[in-house]
């Protein structure tokens, strides 16, 4: 029964974990080989700190899996793994760029839907150049397009417009017209990734502007309300479509 | 939706959402199971498998991870031939994996229909469950195949349960054996 428990962390990278699954670390070999010492985990000190990402807790000896999905590793400043999982619902995270929807103003602070559990709030001096004097114009209903500054399981979620040195660089208030819709997290991973083929794809059939929040919506916006269609309906079924399919159903359309 | 053999069930999750002010805990969150039936309404039998069912989801569920929100678990019998806690159970634990929420183990449920001449049947179909002596359903963890529930109905000695649930443990095997599949089937896609 022990040697099911724990299989090396290596040996599982690039296959499918279940909760459950314990990962041995490999410092912990020459640990119980030596015998007694029990060093904490972040004790691989002669090779950095491993860092620990989502999908997997510590646990004793090694790391737990907490979501089933594809374990990945990256070797880089002490190494980090963590899993990829397909999931639909966002939960927040501090950092991430997300769009909000204003659902209430309250006094100083905006009430914004970011598809979590809670509503985040978002103040009005959070924007660039704003001050006492001059508010940003935001109205119920409108989309705006912040990152996180307070993201914890304890706290109500705080969202800003700025970063650290107080530019805006592309946050705050998204303009009027457009699409906004909803996909699962993964895909929007995967359309962030640098140089990533679907949009290179799409940018060659029509120009649109798109805003991709991590909390899986997107807002797209074409030059008429059939090319923003198209452009939706497309993102869509990249989920569910291999690269081929993809690449016929374009061509189809700019055969059009 | 899960079906083993005829009996299937569907399943839903939602979560983690926002939570009413009188059912939001300060610590973790609240898990609630809806069990609706083919026909007719909701009754008892449905409000205790419900209670089943969320005390052992809430056994394997980390819901200190998101506390003050609800975790809503809703299964739908679309038939019944037998076997129906335990196909709610997988139904259940395939959600949970499905939905991505945090879990320390998996769970399955089997199902024992103990004969009256001492022999042991798994899965029984509504037929052998009505001609049995008893019926024991258990939801064993994938965590060194511990127990989570236990549920008997009719009559049987000590030893015999002990029995049940030794083969109830090695026939949980196959179902973690399948979870592992569909999950892989799912993400080489």
């Amino acid at each position: 029964m022990a040697a099911e428990r724990g299989a090396a962390a290596e040996a599982l990278v690039g296959q499918v974990v279940l909760p459950g699954d314990l990962l041995l670390l490999p410092a912990h070999y020459s640990e119980d080989a030596e015998g007694e010492r029990l060093r904490l985990s972040t004790g691989a000190a002669p090779q950095g700190r491993l860092l620990c990402g989502p999908g997997l807790r510590r646990s004793g000896a090694g790391l737990l899996v907490t979501k089933c999905g594809l374990l990945r590793h990256r070797p880089a400043g002490g190494g980090v793994y963590w899993v990829d999982s397909q999931q639909k619902r966002y939960v927040p995270v501090k950092g991430d760029h997300v769009i909000g929807i204003v659902t209430a103003k309250a006094g100083d602070v905006f009430r914004l839907d970011v598809g979590g559990s809670e509503p985040a709030s978002l103040s009005y001096l959070a924007f660039e150049g704003a001050t006492k004097r001059n508010r940003p114009n935001v109205q119920v209903g409108d989309l705006i397009y912040g990152q996180f500054v307070v993201a914890n399981k304890d706290m109500e979620p705080e969202m800003v417009c700025i970063d650290s040195s107080g530019k805006s660089s592309g946050m705050g208030i998204i303009g009027q017209d457009g699409f906004l819709f909803k996909v699962s997290l993964g895909l929007i991973r995967k359309l962030l990734a640098p140089k990533c083929e679907i949009i290179q794809e799409l940018s060659q059939l029509y120009p649109f502007e798109l805003v991709l929040g991590m909390n899986g919506r997107i807002w797209v916006k074409a030059k008429t309300v059939q090319q923003t269609l198209i452009i939706v309906n497309i993102l869509e079924a990249c989920e569910y479509m291999t690269a081929e399919q993809r690449k016929q159903a374009l061509a189809k359309l700019s055969g059009n | 939706s899960l079906s083993s053999g005829d009996t299937s069930v569907l399943a839903g999750l939602y979560g983690p959402a926002e939570a009413k002010l009188s059912k939001e805990l300060p610590d973790r969150a609240a898990l609630e199971v809806l069990l609706r039936p083919k026909v007719g309404l909701p009754g008892v039998l449905e409000r205790s498998r419900e209670q089943l069912l969320r005390q052992t989801c809430e056994a394997v569920v980390l819901g200190v991870l998101h506390p003050r929100t609800a975790i809503s678990l809703v299964l739908q019998v679309l038939s019944d031939a037998g076997s129906l806690l335990s196909c709610c159970l997988n139904a259940a634990c395939m959600a949970l994996l499905d939905a991505g929420l945090p879990l320390t183990a998996l769970f399955c449920g089997v199902t024992c229909a103990l004969q009256p001449d001492g022999t042991i049947l798994l899965d029984p179909t509504a037929r052998q469950e009505q001609d049995a002596r008893a019926i024991l359903t258990f939801a064993i963890a994938s965590s060194e195949r511990k127990v989570l529930m236990a549920t008997t109905k009719g009559s049987c000695s000590v030893e015999e349960m002990q029995q049940c649930l030794a083969t109830a443990q090695r026939a949980a095997d196959t179902i973690f054996q399948f979870y592992r599949d569909s999950v892989r089937r799912r993400y080489s896609k």
